[in-house]
């Protein structure tokens, strides 16, 4: 295998790995806490080093995957004391170990060979030249193996708990009821998370994690109701992500990663945009059919409140309608102007009155907005 | 001792010292409003999304004068900020996934600027890296310079719009109702806390910026139920951390700025939580057990005890 | 027509209020009369708070307006002759300010920009929390408030604007009989000074005692009016629908 599609193949597992604990996080606004396991988890490598003095030891990874864990639980402790907000508690507690982190590296510099930048940023570029060979024979970049188990353990995770998962996210109260314990699958979740920012730092750099981590599940959320689509569509868009932005990243010669994360950002931007239902343009364009629709109840609401009274002449003429109202006098033409081809209501000498059909739809109308209460 | 002293009459020291009193004592006023307004993880966000900004603006302008970069910081926080508050108002994404979307993407964006930049032949690009970490030591006369005006500012303005800025975090509705425009002082105050965050950037790194912000403001809050108080207490842990952190580190060797800072501004919150009188944790565990106490001699409901 | 105009307090006409294109308010026409003690009295959801909110300029219309008596002033002037009591669970109780800090904030509507307290300002709100029974409170922390405690501060803190009209926001939410009597003292008292009092209210049991003039909505007016000429079942029904049941037990 070529080292340039060694390279693709990894970004598309990760991206598919990131992308499918996100769907989770993303759903129980808990993305912010993506951002801080990915910081701390330099700390559980490094204590981790210092008990195995091995980089490549997958004890490593456990160290660092137990550090996401503690944060996620320190975090909720400090919060808990209601002596500060959520999110201040977040903002405190992974700068802490961060620092401490950054702190071992510089002072034990000497006995360890681990570098801050490529921790932090990632070089995918690099990923095909740490080979994995058994009994002499080389079988494919070892990132492949690693993220590949990474990505096997997130889907049958997800896959076996799909159900518990479901409730503990969208109803805690009641998974607690139907005996759950939302608490563990919270933690089983935050074990994932921190299991695959671990995983995947190597390649794409912490940092970046959390755009694979958030971006195609937002960008799913967008685009899909049921749960199972947006996983399947958050995995989809995250593979997209992951070839187009090598392809970009080869074509300028720039960071991989972060031009996957740009790819990231863009293709959420169109779909934020242009998406069917959500998407700006299409619910600008119901806003505007919204608001005519809108006008023409009021308005025949309008109508009817006055007819027969004292005051009609004066709040139901067609030039006054418009100054009680506070509408634009295009806006007023326009909506006279539907109202009249739809038949619901006619001129009388320069008073805009109701017909029987007007009066019919005006209290239909009353009637379905009352009943929605 | 005499090697403390020596430090303190050294120049570098004075001037990185001085910077990080400087940055601790402005990010910890507008930190304190950040924070009650709930706003604490912006400061990570606009951080975070600051770095393309400081690329772009050394590949405009060629130039690596510390203004020039930090403009473009400034612009790239303020559009990042931008994007954030239109996603979260125009589509069903909330707040928290909006704000790691833009943050890591901007982040993601500044990468590929920055390995764009190492490309281009003779662009002395060596030094943008130190936006990442942050690099008080590289702290120059003119930077000092920079965040004092930056800082006196700010403080003239929250001197000025004291009573506005307090009605306005503390009830928005209730300010409108009164005529002031919440609109202006809700940019005016968003805008400040954006500088606030930029002029942090050089010496902790976009990374620990956040904790500049968020944690002399809840450190504060623990020992204080008035406004001016925590605002003043939280300039001073700001300020003092700064310049502990700076001294540790010149005097132990190997020993980062930016970390050493917020592992003193992050000691000084916990022992605000642990320890302040009257919401600290023990204070609250010794009412708990003194109530329970009077409750079984007295044999009836424990007095509440006045604050 | 015109001279009938100086009588009332607030006139709303044609309102229309939407959040997200969704219609809460349809088309509402309103007269308030000077120095009334007026309930706004609906079901959940009804529009309530959107309606004194629309009033307070806080909200902008789809269509219609609303109009003050002297509407000719500038903005500052005007909205210094109204007051407000926004509902207690809308601001952080967690907020590092005193009871009189809470207070003082009354009076910077009349203070404008920039300019501070003074030394009559204080006294106005010493004057007040005196009023509403609070004195002893001054310099306690408000997170130390009980619900009714915080009901009363934010009470004292619209008497200190000195206004013409109040808007009150279910200020017998989560409060105790005490201050419940305590508040409608005070209502009665704003009432006799000439007042407009404004008040969002959900006790269908007590409308008849504390208040002389009520309005009833859900989304549009069902009625408005003296308390004792628009305060029937039949009108309720139309407010309450289906919950009939629940008001037999009232009329």
């Amino acid at each position: 295998m070529s080292p340039q599609l060694e390279i693709q193949l990894i970004a598309v597992i990760v991206a598919v790995a990131c992308a499918l604990p996100g769907v989770f996080l993303v759903l129980r606004r808990m993305s912010m806490m993506s951002d801080s396991i990915t910081h701390t988890i330099l700390l559980g490598i490094v204590l981790g080093f210092f008990v195995t003095h091995d980089l490549s030891s997958p004890l490593l990874i456990v160290g660092a995957a137990l550090m996401g864990v503690v944060t996620v639980w320190l975090t909720e402790m400090l919060s808990r004391t209601r002596l500060l907000a959520e999110d201040a508690a977040i903002g405190i507690v992974f700068p802490l170990l961060f620092s401490i982190a950054i702190i071992l590296i510089s002072r034990f510099a000497g006995s360890i060979h681990l570098d801050t930048d490529s921790v932090l940023l990632g070089e995918l570029a690099f990923a095909p030249f740490d080979r994995m060979v058994i009994g002499g024979v080389d079988i494919g970049a070892k990132s492949i193996y690693i993220t590949g188990v990474l990505l096997l353990i997130n889907l049958t995770a997800i896959i076996i708990f799909f159900k518990e998962l479901k409730v503990a996210t969208f109803d805690p109260m009641l998974a607690a009821v139907l005996g759950f314990t939302p608490a563990l699958v919270h933690y089983g979740l935050m074990t994932l998370v921190s299991l695959t920012a671990v995983g995947a730092f190597q390649a794409v750099g912490s940092i970046l994690v959390v755009a694979f981590m958030v971006g195609p599940p937002v960008t799913a959320y967008l685009l899909t109701d049921d749960l199972k689509q947006m996983l399947l569509l958050s995995g989809l868009l995250g593979a997209v992500n992951g070839i187009l932005g090598y392809q970009t990243a080869a074509l300028l010669d720039v960071s991989i990663a972060g031009s996957m994360a740009v790819v990231t950002g863009i293709v959420f931007l169109l779909v934020f945009i242009f998406a069917p239902h959500r998407g700006l343009v299409s619910s600008l364009l119901r806003k505007r059919n919204q608001r005519i629709q809108f006008a023409k109840i009021n308005l025949l609401l309008h109508l009817h409140n006055h007819e027969g009274t004292d005051e009609e002449a004066s709040e139901s003429g067609i030039n006054d309608i418009q100054t009680h109202l506070r509408w634009d006098t295009v806006f007023t033409k326009n909506i006279l102007e539907r109202l009249r081809e739809e038949n619901c209501i006619r001129f009388d000498d320069g008073v805009v009155k109701l017909t029987d059909q007007g009066r019919k739809t005006s209290v239909d109308n009353y009637k379905i907005f009352f009943s929605e209460f | 001792m005499t090697t403390f002293i020596a430090l303190l009459r050294d120049y570098t020291f004075q001037t990185v010292a001085l910077g990080s009193a400087l940055l601790g004592l402005i990010s910890g006023v507008m930190g304190s409003f950040a924070v009650l307004r709930k706003q604490s993880l912006l400061g990570d966000g606009v951080s975070h999304s600051a770095l393309p900004g400081v690329v772009m603006a050394f590949i405009l302008l060629g130039n690596k004068n510390t203004e020039i970069l930090l403009l473009g910081a400034l612009v790239s926080g303020l559009l990042a900020t931008f994007f954030i508050i239109s996603i979260v108002r125009n589509s069903r994404v909330k707040f928290d996934s909006a704000l790691a979307l833009v943050m890591s993407v901007f982040f993601g964006l500044g990468l590929v600027l920055l390995t764009y930049v190492q490309k281009i032949p003779n662009s002395n690009q060596a030094g943008l890296n130190r936006f990442i970490f942050g690099q008080a030591a590289t702290l120059l006369k003119r930077d000092i310079m920079l965040m004092a005006i930056c800082g006196s500012v700010l403080l003239a303005l929250i001197l000025l719009f004291w009573k506005e800025f307090k009605l306005f975090t503390f009830d928005s509705d209730f300010a409108q109702s009164l005529g002031f425009s919440t609109k202006k002082l809700n940019l005016m105050l968003s805008f400040m806390i954006v500088v606030a965050i930029i002029i942090g950037l050089q010496t902790v790194g976009v990374i620990l910026m956040s904790a500049m912000l968020i944690s002399p403001a809840v450190a504060a809050r623990q020992w204080t139920n008035k406004l001016w108080v925590m605002v003043l207490l939280s300039s001073i842990f700001g300020a003092a951390s700064g310049v502990v952190g700076t001294a540790a580190s010149s005097m132990v060797s190997k020993l980062p700025t930016g970390p050493a800072i917020v592992v003193c501004i992050s000691t000084i919150v916990m022992v605000s939580v642990l320890f302040a009188p009257g919401r600290g944790i023990l204070h609250r565990l010794y009412r708990r057990k003194r109530n329970k106490l009077l409750f079984k001699m007295e044999g009836g409901a424990p007095n509440v005890p006045s604050a | 027509m015109n001279n009938n105009a100086t009588s009332y307090a607030v006139e709303v006409e044609d309102l229309t209020v939407a959040y997200d294109m969704k219609p809460v308010l349809w088309d509402i026409d309103l007269k308030i009369p000077k120095g009334k003690l007026m309930a706004v009295v609906g079901p959940n959801g009804a529009g309530k708070t959107t309606l004194i909110k629309a009033m307070l300029g806080l909200l902008t219309p789809v269509s219609g307006a609303v109009h003050f008596t002297n509407e000719s002033e500038d903005l500052r002037a005007f909205k210094n002759r109204i007051g407000y009591v926004p509902q207690s669970g809308s601001v952080d109780w967690d907020f590092p300010a005193t009871v009189q800090d809470v207070v003082l904030m009354g009076c910077y509507g009349k203070l404008g920009w920039v300019k501070r307290p003074r030394k009559a300002d204080m006294a106005l709100a010493q004057q007040m929390l005196k009023k509403v029974g609070m004195l002893e409170y001054a310099t306690r922390q408000i997170s130390q408030l009980s619900g009714g405690q915080q009901q009363r501060v934010f009470l004292a803190r619209a008497l200190v604007q000195e206004a013409d009209v109040y808007f009150m926001d279910e200020p017998f939410k989560g409060v105790d009989a005490q201050t419940e009597k305590a508040i409608v003292l005070l209502l009665k008292e704003l009432k006799e000074n000439g007042k407009t009092v404004v008040v969002v209210h959900h006790d269908l049991q007590t409308v008849a005692d504390y208040f002389d003039w009520v309005t009833l909505i859900n989304l549009c007016v069902v009625a408005s009016g003296p308390v004792n000429e628009v305060f029937h079942e039949e009108n309720l029904k139309k407010t309450y629908r289906s919950t009939g049941g629940l008001l037999r037990s009232v009329v």
